[in-house]
C-alpha cells in the first residue's frame, strides 16, 4: 500500500477509501458564475499584463504520434523566445511532450529556465498496469524531465475503485522523488461536476502540486465552469490546511481570449499568489500565437495577421 | 380565436429594420498615438466604460399623452446618481395632467383599442417586444444612468427581460378563451399603473405588457427618481405606431400617483412600491369598487443547510442582496444559515466579499453600482446605524466610495437578534443580516415570523427537502438552489403584507380582465 | 430588347439545404419543372429530422416562439411573392397571422397542456409536455401556402422536427416557403420540405420506424393503408384538419412526462 505523503494537519481523510470530504455542487449556478466571470471587460494595461502573464505560464505541448526530435526542438526554441521581434515577450514556463522526444527538447532548452515537462502513466488513457505506468513515470525522470504530467485511472474512479486511483497517484509521487508532479483529471470523462471536485480533492490528498483538466485528446477539455470547479475545491484545501495547489488548465484554449477569461477565474477565486507559474499552467500549442497577436495588436493599434507570426 | 380572413386592417408585421440608426462616433485605433503600454505590478482592471453616446437624452421632456408631448405646467429635474448630473428637466405631473392622460386613455379605449382583434393587438406587442430588443443597448445605457444600477445588470437582466414580457404577452392577446375557459374574459377598461424606481423599464414591461393584451388602455406615472426610461419608451411605441392614448405616460412625484389613483376615471389600479404607499392605496380605494393589485415590501429568508453546495450557496446569497444594490423587494435579507456550517460559510461570504467591484454604473466590469437617491442612502444609513446600536457586528470589505454621487458598501451583519430592526424592517440597500438556525422547523418559522412574504430562498442539494420547505414558506415565490430569478411566464406577487394578486405567467392577466363568473 | 430573367430552380429543402432529388427526377407543375423526391430523399430528410431534433427540442420555448415570429417576418416580407403562388393576399394574410397565433403559443403550451397534480400522498406531482420526435406532415392539396402552415406549425411549436411532403400540383409555395425558413434562424434539419408524388412518398414515412408521429391530412384515399404501415412502430396517427387552429392541434404532436418526488424534511 502507498505511502500518503505527510499532509498539514486538518486535512484527515475517513478511513476507508481515501475518499475526501466532497460535498456538492450545483452545476446550473457554477456554469452561471463561470459565465458571469467570463463577461469582465479587461483592456489595455491590463489586458497586455493578462496577455504577458498568459506566456508566462504556458506550457508550450506538442503530443502527437509523429512528433519527431526536429519537430520537438523547434517547439523549443519557439519556447525560449515566442516573439523574436518583440524582447519584451518572457519565454514560457515550460515545453510539454511525450518522453521519446524529452532529449531533444533539454538540449534546445539549454541555458534558459524553461522546464521540461513529460507526460507519463500511458497517456492518454492510463488503461495499463501500475507497474507498467511506474516505469513510464522513472525512464521520463531519466531522460531529463523536470516535470511530470500523469493521468488518472478513469476506469478505476468511474467503477469506483478510488482507493485504486488514490494509491496510483501516491506511488507516482514517490517516484517523481523532488520532480513536480501535475495530475491529470480528464475531466471531460468524468461526467459531473460533483466528480470533477471528487478526483481533484483526491489527487491532492494523494500529493499532486499541480491538478490539470484534460489530456487535450477529447472534448469537453478545460471548459470555465470546469476550472472554477477545480479552483474552488484547492481553495477549500488552502482554507483548510494552508497548502498551495497548483491547476493548470489545459485542452481547448486556443484563444488568448479564452486564456485571459481562465486568469480573471484564478485571479477572483484564488487570488492574484496563484498568478504565478509555480502555482499556475495552461497547456496549450496554437494559443501563443493567438496571444502574440494581441499583444501586438494593443501595441500598435491595429489588427494583426497569422502570416507575421512564426509557426513552430 | 384571432386569425382567418376578412378581418379589418390587419397589421404588418414589419420586416426588421437593415438601415442603421445614427452612427456612434469612433475614434480608428490608428488615429491614436502609439503607445508604449505601461504593464502594472498587479492585476489592476483597467476602467471599461460603456460610452453614453448611444443614447440621446433631450433637455426637457413632457408628458405623453394622446400620441403627443403635452407641454408641462411644472417640471423638476431628474439626476444621474453616480455623480448627482443632471439629466433633464421632466414634467411634475398636476391634477390636471392627469385629467387629460385618463380621457385620452378612456378615448382610445372606446374608439378602437378594446374592440380591436386579439391577434392585431398582439402584433402590436411582438412589435414593442422587438423594438425593445433592437434598442436595448441605448436603453441599457439610459437605465444605468438615471437608476444608478451596473449596465452589466440592465444590459443582461433588465432589457432581456423586459423585451420577454412583452414578448410573452403578445401571444396571450388572442388566446384568452384558452386562459380562460368559459369565463368570457375581457378588458377591465383603463388602468392606472405606478411604478418603482429600482427596475424602471422592467416593472413598466410588467404593468404594459399584459394590460394591453387583455385590451385595455394605461396611463403610466414612472417613479419619481426614474422617469427617463419610461420616456424614451414613448419613441417605441410610436416606431411600433401604436395607436394614440393606448398607453399614457406622465411623470411626478408621490402627487401625481395619488391624482392617479383618485381618479374616477380610472377602473384599475396596478401599484408596486412600499409596503406603506400600498395600504394608503387600499385604504382610498376602500368602496370605490376599483379594482386593485399591489406588490409591495419585503423581507426574504435565504436559508442554507448544511449539506448546500457551498461555493454556489455563497454566490446565490451574494445575488440576493447586493444585485442591483439590494434595491429589490424580494431580496434576501435575512440569511439563516444552519449553525452546522455557519463558519465555513460567513468565511467564505466575507472572502466573496472582497471581489465585489463597486463603482460607475456604466463600467463594465462594476457589479454593485449607485444607491438610487439621496433619501433611499438616509434610510440605509439609518438603519445601518441601528444594526450597530443594537449589538449586530458588521462587516463591509474594503473599498474606495466615489466622492460624488450616493453609495454604500456592500455589508453583512451577523450575531443578528430576530427582534433588531435590521432584521425586521426592510432597508433596501445592499445590507445583509446573518442568523442561525438548527433544525428545518425552526428556519420554517423564524422564515415566516414577519408581516411580509414575497420571497424566500432554500439552498440544500436534498430534493424532498427543497420540497418540504417549499410547501410550507408563506412566500408567493420560492427559489431552491437560485435566487432572483425572473421569467415572463413565473408569476410573481406575495402573500400578507407584500402585496396580492401576481405578475406574470397565466395569472398575470387576471387582474386585466373582467369575468362572466 | 426586352430583358430576359434568371429562373429559379425549384429543389428540395433538407437539412437546411437546397439538394436536387438524389434520383435526379424532376415533374412538372405550375409550369415548372420541380424536383421529384424518392425515398431515398424521404430517408435522407429522416435522417437530418432526427440529427436536428433534440437541439431544436432543447431550445427554450422562448427561443422557438422568436424563431417562429422571424419566421412569420420573413414570409410578410415576401408577401408579394407569395401572393402570386397561391390564391392572393387574404391567404398569404392569414398563413403569416397563422404562424404568429402558433409562436405566441411556444411558452405558454405547458401552463395550460400541463400542471402539477394532487395526488393523495406526500409527493410533488407534475405533468410536462414534450415534443414527440419526428414527425412526418402530408400537408393539403389546396390552399398551398395556408394549408401547408396550418399543418407544419403545430408540430414544430411543440420541440418536434418535420418531415412534409406538400403539395404536388402547387408546390410553388412550399418551396418558397422554405426559403423563408431557412433564413428564419430555424436551425437546419428542424424542417425538411419535399416536393414530389405524395402517394409514392407516403408509404415510405409511414412505415419509416424512425418517425414518432405521422400527419395523414394530404393522405385523402390512402390513409388506411398508412394508418397501417403506421402500426409497425405505434407511430402517433393524427388525422389534421386542413383549417385548424388550436393548442391541441400542438398536443397531438406532444408526449406527456409525469414526474413525481417525496415532500419530506
Amino acid at each position: 500500500m502507498a505511502q500518503a505523503p505527510a499532509l498539514p494537519a486538518g486535512f484527515e481523510l475517513p478511513l476507508e477509501a481515501r475518499l475526501p470530504r466532497i460535498g456538492a455542487v450545483d452545476a446550473v449556478a457554477l456554469e452561471e458564475r463561470a459565465a458571469s466571470l467570463a463577461k469582465r471587460s479587461i483592456k489595455r494595461e491590463a489586458k497586455v499584463w493578462a496577455l504577458l502573464l498568459a506566456i508566462r505560464t504556458t506550457d508550450l505541448t506538442t503530443l502527437e504520434g509523429a512528433d519527431t526530435p526536429g519537430k520537438a526542438a523547434a517547439l523549443a526554441s519557439k519556447a525560449r523566445r515566442p516573439d523574436p521581434s518583440d524582447a519584451s515577450v518572457p519565454p514560457v514556463a515550460a515545453v510539454c511532450v511525450y518522453p521519446n522526444l524529452v532529449p531533444a527538447v533539454r538540449e534546445r532548452l539549454a541555458g534558459s529556465d524553461v522546464k521540461v515537462a513529460a507526460v507519463a502513466t500511458g497517456f492518454p488513457s492510463g488503461q495499463y498496469p501500475t507497474a507498467v505506468k511506474l516505469a513510464d513515470v522513472r525512464s521520463a525522470l531519466e531522460l531529463g524531465a523536470d516535470e511530470i504530467d500523469m493521468v488518472i485511472d478513469r476506469g478505476a474512479f468511474l467503477s469506483g475503485r478510488y482507493a485504486k486511483v488514490y494509491d496510483e497517484v501516491a506511488q507516482v509521487k514517490e517516484a517523481c522523488g523532488g520532480a513536480h508532479l501535475k495530475v491529470i483529471l480528464e475531466t471531460g470523462e468524468l461526467g459531473t461536476y460533483d466528480n470533477v471536485r471528487r478526483a481533484t480533492l483526491l489527487a491532492i490528498a494523494a500529493g499532486a502540486d499541480f491538478v490539470k483538466t484534460s489530456t487535450g485528446k477529447i472534448a469537453p477539455a478545460a471548459t470555465l465552469p470546469v476550472a472554477l470547479c477545480m479552483l474552488e475545491a484547492i481553495r477549500d484545501v488552502y482554507e483548510e490546511t494552508g497548502r498551495r495547489v497548483g491547476f493548470k488548465a489545459a485542452g481547448g484554449i486556443r484563444q488568448a481570449k479564452q486564456a485571459v477569461q481562465h486568469l480573471v477565474l484564478v485571479h477572483e477565486t484564488l487570488g492574484p499568489e496563484w498568478l504565478t507559474p509555480e502555482l499556475y499552467r495552461l497547456g496549450a500549442s496554437s494559443l501563443v500565437n493567438d496571444v502574440l497577436m494581441q499583444l501586438r495588436k494593443e501595441r500598435t493599434g491595429a489588427y494583426q495577421s497569422p502570416d507575421y507570426f512564426t509557426l513552430d | 380565436m384571432g386569425g382567418g380572413f376578412g378581418e379589418r386592417a390587419r397589421l404588418q408585421v414589419p420586416a426588421p429594420r437593415s438601415d442603421l440608426s445614427e452612427p456612434e462616433p469612433v475614434v480608428s485605433e490608428l488615429d491614436k498615438p502609439k503607445r508604449d503600454l505601461e504593464v502594472p505590478g498587479d492585476w489592476t482592471y483597467a476602467s471599461a466604460p460603456e460610452s453614453r453616446d448611444i443614447v440621446r437624452i433631450a433637455e426637457r421632456y413632457g408628458h405623453f399623452v394622446g400620441g403627443e408631448w403635452l407641454e408641462p405646467a411644472e417640471t423638476y429635474e431628474t439626476i444621474a446618481p453616480r455623480d448627482e448630473e443632471p439629466l433633464a428637466a421632466v414634467g411634475q405631473g398636476t391634477r390636471a395632467d392627469v385629467d387629460c392622460a385618463v380621457a385620452a386613455a378612456r378615448a382610445a379605449y372606446a374608439d378602437g383599442w378594446s374592440s380591436l382583434s386579439g391577434s392585431e393587438r398582439a402584433k402590436y406587442l411582438f412589435r414593442i417586444a422587438r423594438l425593445l430588443q433592437e434598442r436595448s443597448r441605448e436603453f441599457a445605457v439610459l437605465e444605468s444612468l438615471n437608476g444608478g444600477k451596473p449596465i452589466k445588470e440592465s444590459r443582461d437582466v433588465d432589457l432581456p427581460l423586459a423585451a420577454a414580457h412583452f414578448f410573452y404577452y403578445a401571444g396571450w392577446a388572442d388566446k384568452l378563451e384558452y386562459a380562460f375557459p368559459n369565463r368570457r374574459p375581457r378588458p377591465v377598461g383603463v388602468a392606472g399603473q405606478i411604478i418603482p424606481w429600482n427596475f424602471p423599464l422592467l416593472m413598466l414591461a410588467w404593468k404594459v405588457a399584459p394590460a394591453l393584451a387583455c385590451g385595455n388602455t394605461v396611463v403610466l406615472k414612472p417613479a419619481e427618481t426614474t422617469p427617463l426610461s419610461a420616456l424614451l419608451f414613448c419613441d417605441v411605441l410610436r416606431q411600433a405606431e401604436l395607436p394614440p392614448g393606448v398607453v399614457n405616460i406622465v411623470t411626478g412625484d408621490g402627487r401625481t400617483g395619488a391624482a392617479l389613483v383618485e381618479h374616477d376615471g380610472v377602473d384599475k389600479i396596478a401599484f408596486t412600491g412600499s409596503t406603506e404607499v400600498g395600504k394608503g392605496i387600499q385604504r382610498r380605494l376602500a368602496g370605490s369598487g376599483k379594482r386593485l393589485t399591489l406588490e409591495l415590501g419585503g423581507k426574504a429568508a435565504n436559508i442554507v443547510f448544511d449539506d448546500a453546495a457551498l461555493d454556489q450557496a455563497v454566490e446565490g446569497i451574494v445575488n440576493g442582496i447586493y444585485f442591483n444594490q439590494g434595491h429589490v423587494c424580494c431580496a434576501g435579507s435575512r440569511l439563516f444559515v444552519q449553525e452546522s456550517i455557519y463558519e465555513p460559510l460567513v468565511a467564505k461570504l466575507q472572502r466573496r466579499l472582497s471581489t465585489l467591484r463597486v463603482g460607475d454604473p456604466l463600467d463594465k466590469n462594476t457589479d454593485i453600482g449607485a444607491i438610487n437617491s439621496a433619501a433611499q442612502l438616509e434610510k440605509i444609513r439609518e438603519l445601518v446605524a441601528s444594526g450597530e446600536q443594537e449589538g449586530a457586528e458588521i462587516y463591509q470589505p474594503p473599498c474606495t466610495l466615489p466622492e460624488k454621487g450616493y453609495w454604500f458598501a456592500p455589508t453583512v451583519f451577523t450575531n443578528v437578534a430576530q427582534s433588531y430592526r435590521i432584521a425586521q424592517e426592510e432597508i433596501f440597500g445592499p445590507v445583509l443580516s446573518v442568523l442561525t438556525f438548527r433544525t428545518p422547523e425552526e428556519a420554517i418559522e423564524k422564515a415566516n415570523n414577519t408581516p411580509y412574504g414575497l420571497s424566500a430562498g432554500v439552498w440544500t442539494e436534498k430534493g424532498s427537502r427543497i420540497l418540504w420547505m417549499a410547501q410550507r414558506l408563506r412566500a408567493g415565490v420560492v427559489w431552491a438552489n437560485t435566487y432572483n430569478r425572473f421569467d415572463p411566464s413565473s408569476p410573481f406577487g406575495g402573500y400578507k403584507e407584500s402585496g396580492f394578486g401576481r405578475e406574470g405567467g397565466r395569472h398575470g392577466l387576471e387582474p386585466y380582465l373582467e369575468f362572466d363568473r | 430588347m426586352t430583358r430576359l430573367p434568371v429562373r429559379k430552380t425549384y429543389k428540395l429543402y433538407i437539412g437546411g439545404a437546397f439538394p436536387r432529388s438524389e434520383s435526379g427526377r424532376t415533374y412538372e407543375a405550375e409550369g415548372q419543372n420541380v424536383a421529384r423526391a424518392s425515398r431515398k430523399d424521404v430517408r435522407d430528410a429522416v435522417r437530418a429530422a432526427r440529427a436536428a431534433q433534440p437541439g431544436w427540442a432543447a431550445a427554450t420555448a422562448y427561443n422557438r416562439g422568436q424563431v417562429l415570429y422571424r419566421l412569420a417576418e420573413m414570409v410578410e416580407a415576401r408577401a408579394a411573392e407569395f401572393a402570386g403562388l397561391c390564391s392572393g393576399r387574404e391567404e398569404v394574410e392569414g398563413a403569416i397571422d397563422r404562424i404568429v397565433w402558433y409562436a405566441g403559443w411556444a411558452d405558454k403550451l405547458a401552463q395550460v397542456l400541463g400542471g402539477s397534480n394532487p395526488v393523495a400522498g406526500p409527493y410533488f406531482n407534475f405533468t410536462v409536455p414534450e415534443s414527440t420526435g419526428v414527425v412526418a406532415v402530408l400537408a393539403p392539396e389546396a390552399p398551398p401556402l395556408l394549408g401547408l402552415v396550418t399543418r407544419l406549425l403545430p408540430p414544430l411549436v411543440g420541440g418536434n422536427a418535420v418531415v412534409a411532403v406538400v403539395s404536388e400540383a402547387r408546390p410553388l409555395a412550399a418551396v418558397e416557403l422554405a426559403e423563408a425558413i431557412a433564413t428564419s434562424d430555424v436551425p437546419g434539419g428542424v424542417v425538411n420540405v419535399l416536393t414530389g408524388f405524395a402517394a409514392e412518398l407516403g408509404p415510405w414515412l409511414a412505415s419509416h420506424m424512425d418517425v414518432n408521429a405521422i400527419d395523414l391530412c394530404g393522405a385523402d384515399g390512402d390513409a388506411a393503408e398508412l394508418e397501417r404501415l403506421a402500426a409497425e412502430n405505434v407511430k402517433r396517427v393524427v388525422h389534421g384538419a386542413a383549417d385548424a387552429q388550436s393548442p391541441w392541434e400542438v398536443g397531438a404532436f406532444l408526449e406527456l412526462k409525469t414526474v413525481w418526488h417525496p415532500i419530506g424534511r
